[in-house]
This record gives C-alpha cells, sequence and structure tokens, in this order.
C-alpha cells in the first residue's frame, strides 16, 4: 500500500511519537514528522495533529498552535479533501482553526482526566466506518480541557448533518452516566462538513501495541484504510 | 500608553474554577459571596504616535484573531 501520512509536530507536543509508531505501525506506508515552523506540507493522504501542550497551553489551548506557518498548508490539504485528525490537543487546534465547530473548554469537574474511557460510534464517516453500531470502544483520554461546547444552532447542525463522529457511552453502550467531561450530548468527536476532518478528545495512538489496555484505536486507521 | 483588555466566559457557560473560588471563600466565612467568575486580563502597551481610533482597531483585530475565542468568550477594552 502506498499510503502517505505525516504527524506536525509543536513546541509542547507529546503525543508526536505515539502517532508516528501509530501511523507507521498501521498504514505500513511512509510518515513524515513535521515541524511547525516549516512552511510547506508535501502531498500526504492523512495528516495528524498530536496531543500534548502545544505552547504551554497558553492562552487557550491550541490558539497559539492554530497560528504556526504549517496551519496555511494544512487547511489547503483538508480543503483539498484529504484526511486530517486531530487527536485531544490537535482537536483543540482544530477548533481554534475554525476547521472544526465548537471549542473545548475545561472539564466540568476542573480535574484532569488520565483513564480511559468508552465511546460509541454516532455518525458513520471514512474515520469510523469499519467500527459497527452497537460497538463500544475502549480508548484512554487525558485532558483538561475536553469539554465540548457550541451555541444552540450549531449543535443542531452537528445533528442535522451528522457531523457528530463519536460520544462518551458506558462499557454497556449506554449514553447514561457516561459523560466524562460535561461536553454537550456527550460529544468526544466531532468531523467538519465535507468528513475528512475528524476532531476527538480520546487517544487511539495510546490503544493498538500489545502492551496497551485495548487495541480498538486501530479501528480508526483501519476505516481509513478500507 | 498602555491598554488593558478584560476576556471573561460568556455568562452562559459554566465557568468552574469560579465555582471552586465562590466554595473556598464561603468556608472562610465569606457566606454571602455568590456568582464568581474567574477570567483574564491581558495588558498591551502601544505607541503613543497613533489615535485613539488606530489603537482600539488594532487592539479589535489582536482580540479577534488570537486573543479571544468569540465562540466561548466575550472583552471589554479598559483605557
Amino acid at each position: 500500500m502506498n499510503f502517505k501520512s505525516a504527524v506536525i509536530t509543536f513546541p509542547g507536543s507529546n503525543c508526536d511519537r505515539d502517532a508516528l509508531t501509530y501511523l507507521k505501525d498501521l498504514t505500513q506506508g511512509e510518515v513524515l514528522n513535521i515541524w511547525h515552523e516549516e512552511s510547506s506540507l508535501p502531498n500526504v493522504d492523512l495528516v495528524i495533529l498530536p496531543g500534548g501542550f502545544s505552547f504551554g497551553d497558553y492562552l487557550r489551548s491550541g490558539a497559539m498552535a492554530s497560528k504556526s506557518k504549517i496551519i496555511k498548508d494544512v487547511i489547503s490539504h483538508a480543503n483539498d479533501g484529504r484526511y486530517l485528525l486531530g487527536i485531544c490537543n490537535g482537536f483543540q487546534i482544530l477548533t481554534e482553526i475554525g476547521l472544526l465547530k465548537g471549542a473545548l473548554i475545561q472539564n466540568k469537574s476542573i480535574k484532569f482526566l488520565g483513564k480511559d474511557c468508552y465511546i460509541k460510534k454516532k455518525f458513520n464517516n471514512k474515520f469510523n466506518c469499519n467500527i459497527q453500531n452497537n460497538e463500544v470502544l475502549q480508548i484512554p483520554v487525558a485532558h483538561n480541557e475536553g469539554n465540548f461546547y457550541c451555541d444552540q444552532e450549531t449543535l443542531n447542525y452537528l445533528h442535522d448533518e451528522e457531523l457528530i463522529a463519536f460520544e462518551y457511552c458506558s462499557s454497556e453502550y449506554s449514553l447514561d452516566d457516561a459523560n466524562i467531561n460535561g461536553s454537550l450530548d456527550n460529544i468526544a468527536g466531532i468531523t467538519n462538513k465535507n468528513k475528512n476532518v475528524l476532531g476527538m478528545m480520546p487517544h487511539p495512538e495510546r490503544a493498538y501495541q500489545d502492551f496497551h489496555l485495548s487495541n480498538h484505536g486501530k479501528k480508526i486507521i483501519e476505516s481509513i484504510l478500507s | 500608553m498602555r491598554f488593558k483588555i478584560l476576556i471573561r466566559l460568556k455568562s452562559q457557560i459554566l465557568e468552574p474554577q469560579g465555582k471552586v473560588i465562590e466554595q473556598s471563600l464561603k468556608s472562610l466565612g465569606f457566606e454571602d459571596f455568590s456568582n464568581i467568575r474567574q477570567g483574564k486580563l491581558i495588558e498591551i502597551d502601544l505607541p503613543d504616535s497613533l489615535n485613539e481610533r488606530e489603537r482600539l482597531e488594532k487592539i479589535d483585530a489582536a482580540c479577534k484573531k488570537l486573543l479571544v475565542n468569540e465562540i466561548i468568550e466575550e472583552y471589554e477594552v479598559l483605557g
């Protein structure tokens, strides 16, 4: 398979290495690591904006990273219809860029959440098409600002256009008492209108190797490759 | 000239830090303190050579471009 992908590293990214091995192991293709100050992004099929604390999360999570030099090309990459995945801080960066709707604010509990969580697919897209409708994925989260917020009009839009990719649920697939961070409608991940850009708070790159607690994170890459 | 920009979360958004500060103050005897919300303050120097309108335009542009996320926040410029 001739699948080519890239991971962007910002100062303060700390999941970029995991994202690189995740892509290398699962795509079997060429994987590039691009520094945020690079002025151009080579043609690749998939770009990951990794987790971490880009620019120390100063001002707002993802705010400064969203103004990096490389972002202009990341936007063109997305506008060309190629795949863009923002994980955790990467999701925050995508909302700050404006490629995804809404914002991620502080967890309702004011606690940093570092634990496994359960998510399920809400609406079908290229990132989750290999996941069954009744399937529960066990994938870790590690965030302080993962509480998805948007106004009512935007929330209606996300439902009407079927842009909600993942919802937090219980291990038994229930939405009740499963909202770990206060996100509106249990939202754990959303896409853009064209469904080629996905932002999600859980970390699939931390759930695919034998020593991980689950390998459910594989399904995102398997879906893209299918 | 020095400007202050007050940034706060929109009133309809829960501000959990303010809630905790409020609980803490209540436990210290400030029982009648309520509706506490924490925001942020940014101070900026701008050259005196700019006129008032130019300064405010620049600050406004900076707020919209980087300093404020208008999906969740609102701001106020104090002279």
